[in-house]
């Protein structure tokens, strides 16, 4: 009986994967280290940090890029570097911001920083697919780390019902996804994106109902992970549920790998059916706004009014896959960087005003911050401003970007409705400031200004300013 | 590189008052007075040193901001910005005097006070339009504040309208100025926003035109404000502390009429000609609703508020006329109306100190306890009606005139607001002035001090000099305004030029008032003989 050899697979490029590789060595290390550790975390942070700084140095081993893995299904282009770059940023934050916080919460897992770091390879796999099983694997990996990490106080009922309710949710999404992937496939004979897209240039092969059936079913399960309308039900709750830190690094990370594999399936594979998949994402992302910010303005806790107002950013950001041009694909990078160092400066002023079992997270115990804490009320003031988009700050040159591509497309109506929805965004987030500024402070803060998180705090200013009035080097690098 | 240091010069100071002591009440105020008094005298030094000939922008610097999207950081000053940029430094000056007596958060007011002072100026000086709608968005912020935290008892309200109906028309804007910016690179093959590259290369068919002028007409016409946007103008003012009405009716409400100047004229001209019978009824129904409105008020800072509405309806008919009689008048009037008004917010800010109310029927006979007061209220309210000799007559006798040229009934439905301004202003002013002391908490008010004085007499001054003596002021943007009208001439409309191929304006048929008012003379010749056949 002959037996035929399995031939192993020839493109095998290590080189390409060792950004994965690294942080994978170093996620497990920290699980293994945390065995001996004892009840001191130090180690672990500082395991986790070093490997989140390898791995981008790593990122930038292979050259030149574009480069190809595994049967062409992972890339190393400027996109998904970019990206590495995006996720590990945010990863440090959210790990920074976690130290003071899990001390004060009492949360002592050490598999707390290892999820992190599982969660980052999954969001780097993500980025850098170009095939729809290896999609699948990076939002698995990173959606049963996160599923994890929202429920990771188990003492407190709010966190178990949001790891609950992501975890039904996020499994009935991932079934779409995958039945959405598996008629693309039936009707393309394809996985990989790149076939795909040679395969659909055929005019035929469009209007095969079964493709566009999958198209829709694909928008449904990334429409659930990026928390667009009216897939979004989950995001109030569990972004209030999860530990702060947490909310944080959800609202960046995962969101913009989700975002960066929607746009390479819609975008970059599926540009000439843009005519049948424009209208859906498009009525997508003005619901999206719309209710984001119409659900914000009602909210009185602020974890949950950023769950809301990163509902209405998701729907900025579709406006770049939307838009489907270079351009389109630059901004969504730069967005997402600003958003990033935004968020987590924001979430680290909220996580310094908390109080242990999150408490203090009402817009009312804000009522006099500036005239106590100046400077945290001032750069409190710098990120709402940013995520409304005000000059000078990072986030108006970020939607200004995003505009920018719409523009160039010609969807004017589309830019209409987001600028106007700019405005309803001002509302809210000028009524944090409201009271910061003009009300007198209700009672004495009790807080603690603790180091680490102060120093992301001050990273998220600076960056924020920065990036706002001096964009050029960060565009120049997003516009490669 | 010397105009961009006055105009960061005021932030430089609100960065150093940042690191100052909270404490030390006296020495911020002080620190705050002495950035502001040096960027006025600062700022004389520009105008001592400005071309007069020229309609050229002047104290220019182009530098690369952000290369990737060729926007440059671009400033300059032309005669129609010159004399806003000098006010600008000069209402700072004068409200940072005024704001002394103010009680709470002293150092934050005056960081927001010197902020603002920055974020006004650069809308003035940006030659390129990404940096202008970062300035014109900037400064609402230190508005907002200022409104929100030092204002009335509704402040909170008024400073998030005042926000929200700025950012709606703002942001319209610039989808605007993100098409022109795409359409420039797709006509020219350059990438830039440069304001003078595309006031000379922008060509758009006129139904664009129309739209684009529209969003523009919208930002704009919300920050005038023009009737029927000006519903913010009210509230925003009442509950403004002093100095931030001043600055609001001084500097903020002429960076609507600067923008019409600046962008919608020279950019649109086919469309502006197209727009001009919308635009004049608009300012005429503002200058007589502004006008009936304000004969009912109660409250005297509601009642400055609504006739700067009726005021402002003139400074646009004046553009609207497209001629340099009117777009002359309408610039003197826009300085008029900054000192004008901002003195009336003054006069009525030191009254609100003493009394902590503004009502008309509190008050009555203060002209026997507050001689000095009344003769400066009264010298202020007769340069807002437009005496003869004081400024407010250059201004609206100009604007008149141009109009008068366009169309007769404008003209005289804008003279009715002549009219119905000395009607309230003085029916006003006898009610608190003169009739009997009734309420006896009037008796024993304090006259003017001397820190008060100081605010007031300089704009008296200026009232008389531009009112008997306007040619200083007038030669400014004598250069600038003949070019901007043979621009918006309907000779010199793009598809036209696009024939001759030559440098737009350059070449273009200068028109100058003398040439104007001889054209107008031959033009009635033919009537006046066929009447008398």
């Amino acid at each position: 009986m002959n037996v035929e050899p399995i031939p192993a697979p020839e493109s095998i490029d290590l080189i390409a994967l060792a950004p994965v590789i690294v942080l994978s060595f170093f996620a497990m290390m920290v699980l293994v280290v945390d065995l001996f550790g004892g009840r001191n975390k130090t180690l672990l942070v500082f395991i986790s940090l070093v490997g989140l700084l390898m791995t981008a140095i790593s990122a930038f081993a292979k050259n030149p890029i574009p480069a190809y893995s595994f049967n062409d299904s992972y890339i190393v282009d400027h996109l998904s570097l970019f990206f590495i770059c995006i996720f590990t940023i945010s990863s440090a934050l959210a790990i920074l911001l976690s130290v003071e916080y899990n001390e004060r919460e009492g949360i002592r897992a050490g598999e707390y920083y290892a999820l992190i770091l599982f969660c980052t390879i999954g969001m780097i796999l993500l980025a850098s697919s170009t095939d729809m099983i290896m999609i699948f694997l990076g939002i698995e990996i990173v959606s049963i780390s996160l599923y994890v990490l929202t429920g990771i106080r188990r003492d407190n009922h709010r966190s178990n019902e949001a790891a609950l309710k992501y975890f039904l949710l996020g499994a009935f999404a991932t079934g779409f996804l995958l039945y959405g992937m598996t008629l693309v496939y039936g009707s393309t004979g394809h996985t990989n994106l790149f076939k795909i897209a040679e395969f659909v240039q055929n005019p035929e092969a469009q209007s095969n109902p079964l493709l566009l059936m999958g198209l829709v079913l694909l928008i449904i399960g990334f429409g659930f992970k990026v928390a667009s309308v009216p897939f979004h039900m989950w995001a109030p709750d569990v972004y209030q549920g999860a530990p702060t830190p947490i909310t944080a690094f959800m609202a960046v990370g995962p969101k913009a790998a989700a975002f960066a594999a929607f746009f390479r399936v819609f975008a970059e594979t599926f540009p000439e059916m843009a005519p049948s998949w424009e209208i859906l994402l498009s009525t997508i992302a003005v619901l999206s706004m719309f209710f984001g910010n119409l659900g914000a303005i009602m909210q009185t806790n602020i974890k949950r009014m950023l769950a809301f107002s990163s509902i209405s950013h998701a729907g900025y950001i579709l406006i770049a896959v939307i838009a489907k041009n270079s351009l389109g694909g630059s901004s969504l990078l730069f967005y997402m960087l600003a958003y990033a160092f935004t968020i987590f400066g924001l979430f680290g002023i909220i996580i310094i005003l908390g109080r242990k079992g999150e408490e203090n997270l009402e817009i009312e115990n804000y009522s006099g911050l500036a005239y106590r804490h100046p400077i945290l009320a001032l750069s409190m003031t710098v990120f709402l401003l940013s995520l409304g988009g005000l000059p000078p700050f990072a986030g108006f040159i970020a939607k200004f970007y995003i505009f920018s591509a719409a523009i160039q497309q010609g969807l004017i109506t589309l830019v209409i409705f987001a600028v106007l929805n700019s405005v309803i965004s001002f509302y809210y987030y000028l009524k944090v400031v409201v009271f910061m500024y003009m009300k007198e402070p209700e009672a004495e803060f009790q807080i603690s200004l603790t180091p680490l998180t102060l120093f992301v705090v001050f990273i998220g200013v600076f960056v924020t300013i920065n990036m706002g009035i001096f964009p050029g080097s960060i565009i120049a690098l997003a516009s490669h | 590189m010397f105009l961009t240091l006055i105009t960061f010069l005021p932030l430089i100071g609100a960065l150093f008052l940042v690191f100052m002591p909270k404490e030390s009440v006296a020495a911020i105020k002080q620190t705050a007075l002495a950035v502001a008094v040096a960027d006025f005298l600062l700022s004389i030094f520009l105008w001592t040193n400005f071309d007069n000939t020229s309609h050229k922008m002047q104290f220019e610097l182009n530098v690369p901001w952000i290369e990737a999207w060729g926007i440059n950081f671009h400033v300059g000053l032309d005669g129609i910005s010159l004399l806003l940029y000098v006010m600008t430094t000069f209402l700072t000056m004068i409200c940072v005097i005024a704001s002394w007596d103010v009680k709470i958060h002293v150092r934050e007011y005056m960081i927001a006070m010197l902020t603002l002072s920055t974020g006004m100026l650069g809308v003035f000086i940006a030659l390129d339009l990404f940096m202008f709608y970062v300035f014109w968005e900037f400064q609402l912020i230190p508005m907002y504040i200022i409104i929100g935290v030092w204002g009335g008892p509704r402040r909170v309200y008024a400073s998030i309208k005042f926000f929200l109906f700025t950012a709606v028309g703002s942001l319209l804007m610039l989808v605007a100025i993100l098409w022109i910016y795409f359409h420039i690179q797709e006509t020219t093959g350059v990438a830039t926003a440069d304001i003078l590259y595309i006031t000379e290369h922008l060509s758009a068919p006129l139904g664009t035109q129309k739209w684009l002028w529209m969003a523009f007409f919208l930002a704009f016409a919300i920050k005038v404000p023009m009737f029927p946007f000006h519903t913010w103008l009210p509230d925003a003012h009442v509950e403004a502390p002093t100095a931030g009405s001043v600055i609001l009716a001084g500097v903020l409400l002429k960076m609507g009429t600067y923008g019409f100047l600046r962008f919608n004229l020279p950019f649109f001209p086919q469309a502006s000609y197209e727009f001009v019978p919308m635009i004049a009824w608009l300012s005429i129904i503002g200058i007589i609703y502004g006008a009936l409105v304000s004969m009912v008020q109660v409250d005297l800072k509601k009642l400055v508020a609504y006739s700067s509405v009726s005021h402002l309806g003139f400074v646009m008919l004046g553009i609207f006329a497209l001629n340099p009689y009117g777009i002359q008048g309408a610039l003197i009037q826009n300085i008029n109306h900054g000192i004008s008004t901002g003195a009336l917010f003054l006069l009525v800010g030191i009254i609100y100190d003493r009394r902590h109310t503004r009502l008309i029927s509190e008050f009555g006979g203060l002209a026997k306890i507050m001689p000095k007061y009344a003769i400066c209220f009264m010298i202020v309210a007769l340069s807002s009606i437009g005496l003869p000799g004081m400024n407010g007559f250059v201004g609206e006798f100009l604007i008149l005139l141009g109009v008068f040229q366009v169309n007769g009934l404008w003209a005289a439905c804008a003279t009715s607001g002549v009219i119905l301004a000395a009607c309230y202003i003085l029916w006003m002013f006898q009610r608190v002035m003169f009739l009997e002391v009734k309420n006896p908490k009037n008796m024993n008010l304090k006259d003017m001090n001397v820190r008060e004085m100081f605010t007031v007499v300089p704009l008296i001054i200026l009232i008389f000099w531009i009112g008997l003596y306007p040619k200083p002021f007038m030669d400014t943007f004598d250069a600038s305004v003949t070019h901007l009208v043979s621009k918006v001439s309907p000779d010199n409309f793009r598809p036209k030029q696009e024939h001759n191929n030559d440098q737009h304006g350059e070449h273009a048929r200068l028109i100058t008032p003398a040439e104007m008012a001889s054209l107008n003379q031959k033009l009635q010749m033919p009537k006046k003989f066929l009447i008398k056949e």
